[in-house]
């Protein structure tokens, strides 16, 4: 009875606890409201000369306010604003208005009078500028009402003919930010005459601006502009010809500013007409636009031709005609036309001769020019993308090669001709540059197919010390077409080359070449004797199956040969071997093959190729089918349950081996599937009948299972990728289930923890769950989270032991709840390709100093890997370090996809003996960082809500293999 | 009115002996001071005797200017300034102070040692000249007096290139010197700022020429060594020292960098190693790549390209070698040449123009057995190979630039008049602006126009504010009244009232009458109502009274009708406005000799 009496004390204590605790700020609140603006009063009289005054005010700044006692403090400093004389602090106090109305919670409308009362009697320049800035932050604040932005429009209008720039910069920025449109025009036209002459025309008002004497005015008024039409409002078309005319302006800025103004009406008016100036035809506004901005690609100051060469990019509707006079740059030589590199090579290539190289005079001019045909200064868009892509900068390159890619995507016959010049980057002196027009290169390599020589430059660039240029050339030879066998063999050639330079490009040269291999099985047909070097008559001796070079060779025939069936024929018989070989232990690259006289192989791989693309559907339909059959389970005691999860996770297994589109899903489902079976088998141990201090033993393994189902749902949660939010609400209740039981254990042990703490702590995370997951909890019908909810009012009043009781029913008799499959399930998987673990020479360094051991892992599926991907080293004798990869470390080759290249360091004290340490990576996680709940409650004031009910649980998942390296510490000779 | 008169003595449709004479706004300046490398009598330096024909040229010159370092830029400078006699100020970028020496002292010792001239500056002349050479920066302006200031822009072509702009009061000159707008492997881009020149004196190498892409060029020459390179064979590159040899062995080391390539480069002659030893130091001077690396690694700091000794020309296996001269015509390059010529692995790669005559230019017109000194023969096996880099801008820079700097006049020198008049007709064409391309001693002389700033007393200032407009634009001219005082060469603008008082003078009326007869049967009184009523209807804005004593007054003009004794009809105004109501008078008087209106 006492330790009821005691229970109930405690209960009710713990239901007081939370009240002080959420109003425990609010308290705090009001009590330093009057105190803040107080002493800030205080301060301000106390100050003799402004000095002290701008001194206090800049203390004052650099304490937050809480939104309750803004309007205090904005009243106090309006007042002192009027009694200052000095302009300094005349302009702290402005700036600080503007700063205070940002606080959160807080709404200006109270102060907006005030504010643009403060405007009428200023004379400093300074200040003025400062104030119209303060109202442009308060009328961001203020919701939108046109009232208040008709007023604001008002203000700006009439302090624009102020003498100083930084006034009239500050009015054109406020008639950006806030200026409305023609409406109050059309409301105030007829009825107050005064005010309708204020308020013209937003943008007419604003482009008179564009012709002002100041440049800093100029560019605040284009960028009004601009803002006007970033809040959505439609700019006129009149104004394209002013933005035009600022492009030749004096001031970088101001043309920097033009050439996004030309654009965006570009934009707006892509097909309108408008006339060429000194000749009475007409073009369509956007080519007219296109050409001016391509005319900025070699200006002066090199931010602008960054800007234009970013902008042309975007100009997708731009006619054909003028996009391929960007790469268009008439050459001349003593007046007579010559014909470019690019047209020679192409020439030579036409003619059957490859390009022996220039002699003496072999670009010696052909025909004569005529002298008024040639146009120096090319008119619009010609050379635009010459220039850009020979630039000073490579700020300028990197945007043209971009610029370049964006058109190319949109047009093929574009990107036909843009090749030789990006062809060209490849040999830039900046590896950022020379990476990039790779990449783009592989980006619109859909379009195009290489010529010989142009395979030739590219493939030069494969003897590049650098590992990301050649992997990223790797990867654009995946993507890649060529015409001839002769462009297969010098492929081949050059990547036998690479791999015979830099071994450790194995895994991409195949990969490589595999994909090589199935782009262009006609053109590796005739080449297959000589690859092979098989002969007709005598036998050539059988090649090492270990050299890498051979692998790649057949890894290139057997891909071409798969949809190439007369292939095999020409094979030798150690090739079947070889080929049976690598099908084993390189299957990713070497694929089915259907192969003459070898039965067994045949009707084997049948299954993979007959099948083909059914077979994915056939193996989804088995798995919809496997869950469906597990649905029938009603709760977790059904007899004959357990059997058939066995089943099941068995068949799931194997089905996530053989089909891997669906090996996401089904090992998700398996996952799953385990955590409700080892439930059932923690449930369903018999000691819940007997008596407490004899079922010792059997808690221990139900104990350990209800871990284990953390884990797993945990590793459900973030190891996945694509889940819905459904998925999560259903792992979710696995997790509460798992709780339940840990619970229930510990009460029944009533070893460590307080059963009261802890059941207290699970009906908190009852209740996050309810509110994370309420729009999901339909779905969850009969199950334990439904069932245990509607016993909440219950719970929640009852005792700790009920409460078990509840529980323990409640977990025994709920069904399991269905698992839906979301569309597109993916495990994030990483593999660790070095170090290879396969060494058997340690590496020794000595102790007290560090190796850097080289780290080189592909990791798929994974979202954002810099911030979880984690290297885990653990030492022989337990000690484990977790190393944090740079964020430059990851590399993003392709969608979903991630590398890591990363050193990792390592130390130890001296070993006597030489032994293996495992290398690993982790994932880390942390619950809250996922969980949506912060969204969906709604709390409004969440900067001090109360803390979040469920601490964040942060944990690492092990998602490689452990890969084993040998290293020897020697002790440090003296 | 003021002019800017442009001499050529050199260079004017010529290429060599840079040197042109501006006289702006009363200043004489010498714009670079070259040599002619086709000559070898008094033509090689430019004539001197055009500005003074005996003394020295100190009392003429306000300032010489050298653009960069290449010897028909600053060839002829010891001889003028020490010869010739010159002391005032020299002025140069830094780079081109600390390479310009070295190459005169060349320069010298190829005339002097092995030619044997006589009569030619000696090492300490060169030495002594240096020292009145004041340095320059970019963009820094500096004042050569009171009145003349130059600053420095960067011009690429070869290390400490400028281009310059000259200006003594509103007047201004640009001089490129020889300049690149396409950036290479170790310069950046010429640049310069609108600056608006009365004149921009440019080169015009390649008036007709619009050239290729660099990138194909650098491709194709990389891809030739490296052929070459991997089939063993030996790569000859025959370079003057300086300029265009720092390109290649950029672009070679980076190369080999980059592709990780073991065989050794070599680089000839000291010469070389003490320029190297400059751009290392001229770092501001590089390209973006370089300036931003150097902190890593100062990409002049050659880690393949080591110095090359006689012997290591029969080392066996692949190779590349930087040997001097560029022409194959003598010196070291001409006897490795000669040791590999007959070997079809090997291959020598020609980076530049070669003058007729020289070995260099045979081979690359396809000749392949030469004739040597005394009798011998030599097979040419070996691959010859030609690769233009030149660091000239081209008609498109030319024309880029003139864009840059939107120049009211253009002149062209350093070029072929054929190629020039080409070029000129497209500039007048395209820009509308003048273009001369004087030769050499002609003179062109550019009319400027010049404004002349005038202080302006602030009371009539004001009072202009007060008149109208809200804001003062300085884009746009306004009239106004006011007396123009020019006082010990200051100019002042004040207001008349103001003037008189300062000259003690006393304010005279001007007055203009004028009689205008009119028809008009109406009596006195009814006619000047009449007259009122025409002008209240057509002078809307104006002030128009019509006072008892029997006038009308339109502002302060006057208005009187009397009527002639003998025909009543026939009446006779009288007009009389003060000259400052000029323009409202004259109109009204024409109004009214149109008669008045039919009632």
């Amino acid at each position: 009875m006492a330790a009821h009496l005691k229970k109930r004390v405690y209960e009710e204590f713990s239901k007081v606890v939370q009240i002080p605790h959420e109003e425990a700020p609010a308290k705090k609140l009001r009590l330093s409201k009057p105190s803040k603006s107080a002493a800030l009063h205080v301060d301000l009289c106390k100050a003799t000369n402004s000095t002290d005054a701008l001194q206090y005010l800049l203390q004052f700044a650099r304490k937050p306010v809480e939104a309750e006692s803004v309007e205090g403090v904005i009243r106090i400093l309006l007042e002192h604003y009027y009694k200052e004389n000095d302009n300094s602090v005349r302009l702290k106090i402005a700036s600080l208005l503007g700063l205070l109305s940002k606080t959160r919670g807080f709404s200006p409308d109270c102060i907006f009078d005030d504010a643009i009362n403060t405007l009428s009697n200023e004379n400093s320049h300074q200040v003025l500028a400062q104030l119209l800035g303060t109202l442009l932050v308060i009328g961001t604040q203020l919701p939108e009402s046109p009232a208040v932005r008709l007023r604001l429009t008002e203000v700006a209008c009439k302090h624009l003919s102020d003498t100083h720039f930084g006034v009239r910069n500050k009015c054109l920025q406020l008639l950006g930010g806030l200026g409305v449109a023609d409406a109050p025009l059309l409301k105030d036209g007829e009825g107050s005459s005064s005010s309708s002459g204020a308020v013209r025309e937003v943008q007419t008002i604003i482009s008179d601006y564009f012709a002002d004497q100041d440049p800093r005015v100029r560019t605040a008024a284009l960028k009004a502009m601009l803002q006007l039409h970033e809040r959505g409002m439609k700019i006129h078309q009149i104004i394209y010809e002013q933005a035009c005319r600022l492009l030749s302006d004096d001031y970088e800025q101001v043309r920097s500013a033009a050439v996004q103004m030309v654009w965006v009406l570009s934009q707006l008016y892509p097909e309108s007409i408008v006339p060429i100036p000194s000749s009475n035809e007409e073009i369509r506004l956007v080519d007219d636009a296109f050409g001016k901005i391509s005319h900025m690609v070699s200006d002066g100051s090199w931010t602008v031709r960054v800007q234009a060469a970013k902008t042309l990019g975007s100009m997708l509707q731009v006619s054909p005609h003028f996009l391929e006079q960007t790469l268009d740059k008439k050459l001349m030589s003593d007046l007579r036309r010559k014909r470019t590199a690019h047209e020679r090579a192409k020439e030579l290539f036409a003619s059957g001769e490859f390009s022996s190289g220039r002699k003496w005079a072999d670009d010696a001019p052909k025909e004569k020019l005529d002298t008024n045909t040639v146009s120096l200064i090319a008119s619009g868009a010609c050379g635009a993308f010459v220039h850009g892509l020979e630039d000073e900068m490579f700020e300028v390159r990197i945007a043209a090669v971009e610029a370049l890619c964006q058109l190319a995507c949109s047009s093929p016959s574009f990107a036909e001709k843009c090749l030789d010049f990006l062809v060209d980057m490849f040999n830039d002196e900046i590896e950022e540059v020379r990476l990039q027009s790779i990449h783009v290169l592989r980006e619109i390599s859909t379009h195009i197919t290489l010529r010989e020589d142009q395979l030739d430059t590219v493939l030069a660039v494969l003897e590049d010390s650098s590992r990301d240029i050649r992997e990223a050339l790797h990867e654009l030879l995946c993507y890649t077409n060529v015409s001839t066998k002769e462009c297969i063999q010098l492929a081949l050639l050059e990547l036998l080359k690479n791999l015979n330079k830099y071994p450790t490009d194995r895994n991409s040269v195949w990969k490589c070449l595999k994909f090589l291999g199935s782009r262009h099985p006609t053109l590796v047909l005739p080449l297959v004797p000589e690859l092979l070097s098989t002969h007709p008559y005598f036998d050539t001796p059988e090649p090492d199956m270990d050299d890498p070079a051979y692998i790649a060779v057949l890894v290139l025939v057997f891909n071409a040969a798969k949809s190439c069936p007369t292939m095999p024929a020409l094979f030798s018989d150690h090739t079947f071997r070889h080929y049976a070989y690598l099908r084993d232990s390189l299957s990713h690259l070497v694929p089915p093959l259907r192969l003459p006289g070898r039965k067994q192989v045949y009707s084997l791989d049948s299954v993979d190729s007959d099948a083909g693309s059914g077979s994915v559907e056939s193996a989804q339909l088995f798995l919809q089918q496997s869950l469906h059959r597990v649905s029938t389970i009603q709760n977790l005691e059904t007899p004959g349950g357990q059997d058939l999860l066995d089943f099941t996770i068995r068949d799931l297994q194997r089905l996530g081996e053989l089909q891997t589109e669906l090996a996401g899903a089904a090992d998700f489902c398996a996952t799953y599937l385990r955590c409700q079976l080892l439930l059932m088998k923690a449930l369903q141990e018999k000691l819940w009948n007997t008596a407490v201090p004899l079922c010792l033993k059997q808690n221990v393994t139900a104990t350990a299972a209800a871990q284990q189902i953390v884990e797993e749902t945990y590793k459900l949660e973030f190891l996945y990728s694509g889940l819905e939010n459904r998925q999560v609400a259903t792992i979710h209740h696995v997790r509460l289930q798992a709780k339940a039981l840990q619970l229930i254990l510990t009460a029944r042990t009533r070893q460590g923890l307080d059963p009261l703490v802890s059941s207290e702590k699970f009906l908190q995370e009852v209740e996050s769950f309810q509110r994370q997951f309420l729009p999901e909890l339909p779905h969850l019908q009969d199950s334990f989270a439904e069932k245990l909810l509607e016993l909440m009012p219950r719970l929640s009043s009852c005792k700790p032991v009920e409460l078990v009781k509840i529980l323990q029913a409640t977990l025994r008799q709920s069904g399991v709840p269905q698992l839906r499959l979301p569309e597109r399930i993916h495990r994030a998987t990483a593999t660790i390709i070095e170090p290879t673990g396969e060494s058997d020479n340690p590496l020794r360094f000595t102790t007290g100093l560090v190796l850097a051991l080289d780290i080189d892992a592909t990791l798929e599926h994974v979202q954002n890997p810099q911030n979880t991907v984690k290297v885990q080293v653990l030492y022989p004798d337990g000690q484990s370090h977790v190393i944090h990869p740079k964020p430059a470390d990851f590399r993003n080759p392709g969608p979903d996809r991630h590398r890591l290249i990363t050193q990792v360091y390592l130390s130890h004290s001296a070993w006597t003996e030489p032994s293996q340490i495992e290398v690993r990576l982790l994932l880390a996680y942390s619950s809250a960082s996922s969980s949506p709940s912060k969204s969906m409650t709604g709390w409004s004031d969440s900067f001090d809500g109360p803390p979040p009910p469920e601490p964040a649980v942060e944990g690492t998942i092990p998602f490689s293999k452990a890969v084993k390296v040998y290293i020897m510490p020697k002790p440090a000779r003296r | 009115m003021p002019e800017i008169k442009v001499t050529p003595l050199g260079a004017g449709q010529d290429v060599g002996r840079s040197c042109i004479l501006v006289s702006i706004g009363g200043k004489n300046i010498m714009l670079d001071c070259g040599m002619h490398m086709g000559y070898n009598d008094d033509r090689r330096f430019p004539d001197f005797s055009y500005v003074t024909q005996n003394g020295r040229l100190t009392d003429f010159l306000d300032c010489v200017i050298i653009s960069h370092f290449h010897l028909d830029h600053c060839g002829a400078l010891p001889y003028m300034s020490e010869m010739v006699g010159y002391d005032g100020p020299i002025y140069m970028t830094h780079p081109t102070k600390a390479i310009c020496p070295i190459l005169l002292e060349d320069f010298r010792k190829i005339t002097v040692d092995k030619k044997g001239e006589t009569n030619f500056f000696t090492s300490q002349m060169i030495k002594d000249c240096m020292k009145k050479v004041v340095p320059l920066n970019l963009h820094q302006t500096v004042q050569v007096d009171d009145e003349l200031e130059i600053k420095a822009y960067y011009a690429g072509h070869v290390l400490g290139a400028a281009m310059v702009y000259i200006k003594v009061g509103s007047e201004s000159v640009v001089y490129t010197g020889d300049y690149n707008m396409t950036p290479d492997r170790h310069l950046g881009a010429a640049w310069i700022d609108k600056c608006r020149p009365d004149i921009l004196i440019s080169e015009s190498t390649y008036a007709t020429t619009i050239r290729d892409s660099k990138r194909c060029r650098e491709r194709d020459f990389l891809k030739k060594v490296h052929e070459s390179i991997e089939r063993g064979g030996k790569v000859l590159i025959p370079v003057f020292a300086l300029g265009r040899a720092q390109e290649l062995c950029i672009l070679l080391e980076t190369f080999w960098e980059r592709m990780n390539l073991k065989a050794p480069i070599y680089f000839s002659t000291g010469m070389t190693e003490k320029a190297n030893h400059y751009y290392k130091l001229f770092i501001t001077w590089t390209n973006q790549k370089i300036r931003k690396t150097f902190v890593q690694r100062n990409m002049f700091e050659f880690k393949h390209i080591k110095a090359f000794d006689r012997s290591y020309a029969d080392n066996p296996g692949p190779m590349v070698v930087f040997a001097t001269p560029g022409m194959l015509h003598a010196g070291q390059s001409l006897q490795i040449f000669k040791k590999w010529a007959g070997n079809e692995k090997n291959m020598v790669i020609m980076p530049g123009y070669c003058v007729q005559g020289t070995i260099g230019h045979k081979i690359l017109n396809g000749q392949r057995k030469l004739e040597m000194e005394g009798r011998a023969t030599l097979d040419v096996k070996l691959q010859v190979e030609y690769m233009s880099f030149s660091a000239h801008a081209d008609a498109k820079g030319i024309m880029q630039l003139i864009r840059m700097a939107e120049p009211r006049n253009m002149l062209l020198v350093h070029g072929e008049a054929a190629k020039m008049e080409f070029l000129k007709g497209k500039i007048e064409q395209e820009f509308s602006i003048d273009c001369y391309m004087p030769a050499n001693g002609e003179t062109v002389t550019v009319k400027t126009n010049p404004s002349v700033p005038v202080d302006m007393s602030v009371n009539l200032l004001k009072r202009e504010m007060a008149l109208g407009g809200p804001l003062p634009d300085p884009k746009k001219p306004r009239s106004m009244h006011g007396t123009l005082i020019m006082k010990e060469s200051s100019l002042k603008l004040v207001s008349s009232e103001q003037a008189l008082k300062e000259l003690g003078l006393n304010e005279h009326q001007l007055r203009f009458t004028c009689r205008v007869p009119l028809q008009d049967p109406h009596s006195d009184s009814e006619t000047l109502h009449r007259i009122y009523t025409h002008l209240k209807s057509l002078l809307k804005g104006y002030t128009i009274q019509h006072l008892p004593d029997g006038t009308v007054m339109v502002e302060s003009i006057v208005i009187k009708v009397s009527s002639s004794a003998e025909d009543a009809n026939a009446k006779i105004l009288l007009l009389s406005w003060s000259y400052q109501d000029e323009d409202l008078g004259s109109f009204l008087s024409s109004v009214l000799k149109k008669g008045l209106p039919k009632m």
